[in-house]
């Protein structure tokens, strides 16, 4: 590919790509062609990628996880017409945000939760009950979940959240009082849990 | 898919030319490559080479809207003026490019822009033109000609032909 001829066109500048990538989600939206609408937030951990369907929130990334990485994922598990579209996104934003500066302490949001399902699914939909402040141990999280031996599936359903922050699997640590592992790293759960204990 | 949102948007505009003092066809067109986008893509091949795919679509679709335009009469005061060789700011690149290119014939303007700003091969250009990969090759090389002809010193410094179209 030739690029000689790129540095002497005008340049397209960030605005106009993001008026016409507006315009484009609107109409998308409209014609019911926006499957997948996404926008990134800046947040003490991190830009988070937030993604939703028509359904509600689909997906909290971080990150450490790749934006690019994150948005393959949901082209090929949810829908390949996956567009920047923040609008949608809006209510998450504002909650995320009142959450960060420590004004809200549970979230009112519609959750599409089809990147998880079976037992994992049982479990985080179960993470709300702990309430902000607190942390359940993996094993008391099995027992709530009403299957006690299932320990490690526990951590997996939690290593494999679609909605951290959202849906809080950063409550969850080990038995020794340890952090355990978590989507955004370590870093972050130590963040999220240190602000919810002030 | 958004990362082929300028390439596509480059593509329209030089096809399309100036239009108008803000590029509305050129939006238009865009648009309009996008949303075909956006409704053909369950259907499509994984393996599918999406620059060439949406330069295909925005080729028809910049067609179409040059089609409308010569259908829309347009008002004469509207032709800006050209007052003399234009400064270019350090990022606005060189704005009569834009011009020049919109007035080569249409094989060469499409050339041009579908190799130097889209980054096509020039047998996949021969195809969507109905033409050959060597008259493909040619247009866009008798293109630059032109354009190195057309504008200033300072954007044609920038224009520099590959090897290939040299040595034809």
């Amino acid at each position: 590919m030739s690029e000689n001829l790129l540095p002497a066109m005008p340049a397209i500048t960030d605005d106009t790509m993001s008026a016409l990538r507006n315009r484009l989600a609107d109409t998308a939206q409209r014609d019911g062609l926006l499957d997948v609408a996404y926008r990134t937030l800046p947040s003490p951990i991190g830009e988070l990628l937030l993604a939703a369907t028509e359904q509600g929130l689909v997906r909290v990334g971080f990150a450490v996880e790749g934006q690019e990485v994150v948005l393959a994922e949901l082209a090929e598990r949810v829908s390949p017409r996956v567009l920047a579209a923040p609008k949608r996104l809006d209510p998450v934003a504002r909650e995320i945000d009142e959450y960060f500066a420590g004004r809200r302490t549970r979230f009112d949001l519609p959750l599409d939760l089809r990147l998880a399902s079976g037992f994992r699914r049982e479990v985080i939909l179960r993470l709300p009950d702990i309430g902000y402040g607190h942390t359940y141990t993996y094993a008391q999280m099995a027992a709530a979940a009403g299957s006690p031996k299932a320990v490690r599936a526990v951590g997996t359903a939690c290593a494999q959240n679609p909605l951290p922050i959202v849906l809080p699997c950063h409550r969850v640590v080990r038995s020794d009082g340890s952090f355990g592992g978590y989507r955004g790293g370590p870093e972050a759960k130590h963040t999220l849990l240190t602000m919810e204990a002030a | 898919m958004t990362e082929y949102g300028p390439t596509v948007l480059r593509v329209c505009r030089a096809v399309l030319g100036p239009g108008g003092s803000d590029h509305a066809d050129a939006d238009d067109a865009w648009s309009e490559t996008f949303l075909a986008a956006l409704r053909a893509y369950p259907d499509l091949d994984p393996d599918t080479n999406m620059q060439a795919w949406l330069v295909r679509v925005a080729h028809r679709k910049a067609i179409d809207q040059h089609r409308a335009r010569a259908r829309r009469p347009t008002p004469t005061d509207e032709v800006p003026e050209r007052a003399g060789p234009i400064a270019p700011g350090p990022d606005e690149g060189h704005p009569e490019l834009w011009e020049a290119l919109g007035s080569l014939p249409d094989k060469q303007r499409f050339a041009v822009a579908y190799h130097h700003l889209a980054g096509m091969p020039y047998a996949e250009i021969g195809e969507l033109l109905g033409n050959s990969e060597a008259a493909a090759r040619r247009a866009a090389a008798d293109g630059i000609k032109a354009l190195r002809g057309r504008i200033g010193p300072g954007a044609t410094n920038t224009i520099t032909p590959h090897d290939e179209e040299v040595a034809r």
